[in-house]
């Protein structure tokens, strides 16, 4: 119950849903809502575990990991950019056969084996800073470091780049950025694919890094859909999400710590002594989700801000209004 | 619409190009595209099952015959059709109103949650009669599930607080709160399982008259269908030909007239939430008095509230049309149960959503078939 090592486990565990989170931002900013994210991440964590296992090498079930979710995206995209169809309705089925072929393909995976992981290491300098060196740079994966990087360059590309400012445009007045010249169906269609990327870097963090290992339906167990939460207290910037993912992580290593000791604030832990109340304890993260939903919710009623305006709707060329 | 992604260029120089519908096409028209999507998914279900290393049209052989080679079997798929009819019921509802419940699957644990305490807790003795027990049962099933179904649907009203994950949330909650009693506090001697309801307590079965009439020796079906269906009509009654139905199907279709109209839309919400939770709830009652006669996580949490939305959406969320669709995916589901590997159930249903979400733009576009170079 050493607080350091919780927060430290918690940014590891949070880089999964950063990941996912950041990549939802950037598929919601373009005017897609894809709510296949528990689906393209599980598709990533087990693609990602049995081409190391198969190659031996982890970078490459990395890569493969992002490219099947990627393409896996692209059917939601079909659907919902050029077909028009009812994005929530495409989204859970694009989950189900995210679901459904990682069973499929994953049968057996988790009786495989070892598999060589993607490294971790403790940055030289930084990790002597009080507090926070033990927590962020102290023996993290790769995959945690690089989670470091996107958060401020999504924000820039959003904030502060031209094609940040068309990603923001076709998902707030497509019409508008149309009649500018901008290729709303392919931009769409691309950011929806880089959703997809992130959501595959999501589950192969799972698979690969933070808890290594393929165990079927449970390997996700919901956190895509936490992420697509997330985006909303998130308020649709990565800075957010970024603090949403990691106190999210901590919760997750809390739960699983505060099971162990005997004695907790100098009480008889209750925990410890009876561990169905453990069953209160799993319920924390989805109960803890609708909470900031409640909280980001007020918030975004209260300061008038809100989605990307034209979330959720197909573009069509030549309607009126949109 | 003549958008270049849209249009395809056949070297024969035929060109297809799509157009909007205007008109409300005819009445047999999506009822055929839905069967066409339904055929196209189960032919690219099987590429997968050959995928995965199956025979796909032995498997298809199998299903029909796993599922409705017998009277015996038949019955068997009505029993799997029962709480999906209830599920897909609660899905419609909402739906209905654009209002996503996603969260039926933890109504349904809800209400066979709410239906086992009674006896469990127990409420009632075991001496106490049959009806009054299975009513009793199914009112604490329906207030479970709709309480389940009113947190998401205040928070909604209240905080307008995405329904889509609120209700998912509550899936996982309720999965962890059916297991905190199962294996702790009526968990049997140790077992994952409560113990067994005593026989006052389960839903009357076909094969409970075979003494009077043996061939109904065997047949597991029971008086849940029956109520299923007669909560098919009732829903069907209540959404098109109730002015609750009417204020329901207005704010699904167009939220901005039924507010001028004065309609209250965050009452309905509420509303509407607790109905649909009420009706997965009484669907968890069913299958817990009918099939179980126990509280236990697997045959409950099984994912009927997830079929349930594919079926009320393959239904067009039409009451009626979900009872013989609840049918078809009864068969899919008893028969699936043998197919290997046991992922391949879930990618058939993933891709019949696929191909049903796309095949509504064959519904809402005209196909324009035309020769030439130009259709312009």
């Amino acid at each position: 119950m050493d607080p350091i090592i919780i927060l430290q486990a918690g940014v590891a565990s949070g880089t999964i849903l950063l990941f996912a989170t950041i990549g939802e931002i950037i598929a919601e900013r373009s005017g897609v809502m894809n709510l296949g994210v528990e689906g393209m991440m599980l598709i990533g964590a087990m693609t990602a575990f049995s081409t190391a296992i198969a190659t031996g090498n982890p970078w490459l079930g990395l890569l493969v990991a992002m490219l099947a979710a990627g393409l896996l995206s692209q059917i939601h995209a079909f659907i919902s950019i050029t077909l028009q169809g009812d994005q929530v309705v495409s989204g859970l089925a694009l989950t189900f056969l995210g679901v459904g072929i990682s069973l499929v393909l994953g049968e057996g995976l988790s009786k495989a084996g070892t598999v060589s992981l993607l490294p971790s290491f403790t940055i030289p300098i930084l990790s002597q800073i009080p507090v926070i060196g033990p927590i962020f740079f102290t023996n993290q994966n790769i995959l945690v470091y690089i989670g470091y990087f996107l958060i401020p360059i999504s924000w820039y590309f959003i904030n502060r780049t031209r094609p940040g400012l068309h990603l923001r445009a076709i998902g707030e007045y497509p019409a508008a950025a149309d009649a500018l010249g901008i290729n709303v169906f392919r931009l769409r269609y691309l950011y929806v694919f880089i959703g997809g990327l992130l959501a595959g870097l999501a589950g192969a963090t799972i698979s690969l890094a933070v808890s290594p290992g393929w165990f079927s339906e449970m390997t996700t167990g919901g956190l895509g859909w936490i992420a697509v939460g997330l985006v909303i207290f998130a308020q649709w910037d990565p800075f957010r999400a970024a603090f949403g993912a990691y106190a999210f992580g901590a919760l997750r290593r809390l739960i699983l710590d505060i099971q162990g000791p005997t004695m907790i604030f100098g009480l008889a832990n209750p925990f410890y002594y009876n561990p169905y109340l453990g069953f209160f304890l799993q319920m924390l993260p989805y109960a803890f989700t609708i909470i900031i939903l409640v909280i980001g919710s007020r918030e975004a009623m209260r300061k008038r801000i809100g989605a990307p305006a034209a979330l959720g709707k197909p573009y069509i060329r030549g309607e009126r209004g949109q | 619409m003549a958008e270049s992604s849209t249009t395809q260029k056949k070297p024969t120089g035929i060109r297809i190009r799509f157009e909007p519908r205007l008109e409300e096409p005819p009445k047999w028209y999506p009822l055929v595209i839905s069967i066409l999507a339904l055929i196209v998914a189960l032919i690219l279900g099987g590429f997968v099952i050959a995928f995965a290393g199956g025979d796909p049209i032995r498997s298809y052989q199998h299903i029909a015959k796993a599922s409705l080679g017998s009277i015996g079997v038949i019955s068997d798929t009505i029993v799997k059709a029962t709480p999906i009819l209830f599920t897909a019921l609660a899905c419609s509802v909402a739906f209905r109103m654009k209002l996503w419940n996603i969260g039926v699957e933890g109504q349904f644990i809800m209400g066979a949650f709410g239906a086992s305490a009674i006896v469990l807790a127990p409420v009632l003795g075991a001496e106490t009669p049959r009806w009054i027990f299975l009513t009793v049962m199914a009112i604490a099933g329906m207030a479970a599930g709709g309480f389940w179904g009113f947190i998401p649907g205040y928070l909604k009203a209240k905080f307008n607080v995405n329904e889509i994950i609120s209700t998912l949330m509550m899936n996982y909650i309720a999965i962890a709160w059916m297991n905190f009693w199962i294996f702790g506090v009526w968990s049997e001697g140790g077992f994952q399982m409560s113990p067994k309801f005593p026989k006052g307590a389960w839903m009357p079965r076909l094969l409970d008259f075979a003494g009077s009439n043996p061939d109904l020796r065997g047949l597991t079906t029971h008086l849940g269908f029956i109520i299923g269906i007669a909560a098919a009509v009732v829903i069907w009654v209540i959404v098109y030909r109730s002015r609750w139905g009417y204020e329901i199907r207005l704010i699904g279709d167009n939220p901005q007239a039924a507010k001028y109209a004065g309609i209250n839309i965050k009452r309905n919400i509420i509303y509407v939430m607790m109905l649909s939770g009420a009706l997965a709830g009484l669907g968890g009652m069913s299958e817990v008095t009918g099939v179980v006669h126990r509280l236990q996580t697997a045959p409950i949490a099984s994912g009927y509230g997830f079929t349930g939305i594919i079926v009320a959406w393959l239904a067009k969320l039409n009451p009626l049309v979900i009872i013989p669709v609840s049918i078809l995916f009864g068969a899919l589901i008893l028969a699936g149960r043998e197919i290997q590997p046991s992922g391949v159930p879930k990618v058939i249903q993933g891709t019949i959503l696929v191909c049903l979400i796309a095949s509504d733009f064959l519904i809402r576009n005209r196909i324009l078939i035309t020769r030439g170079e130009s259709g312009e």
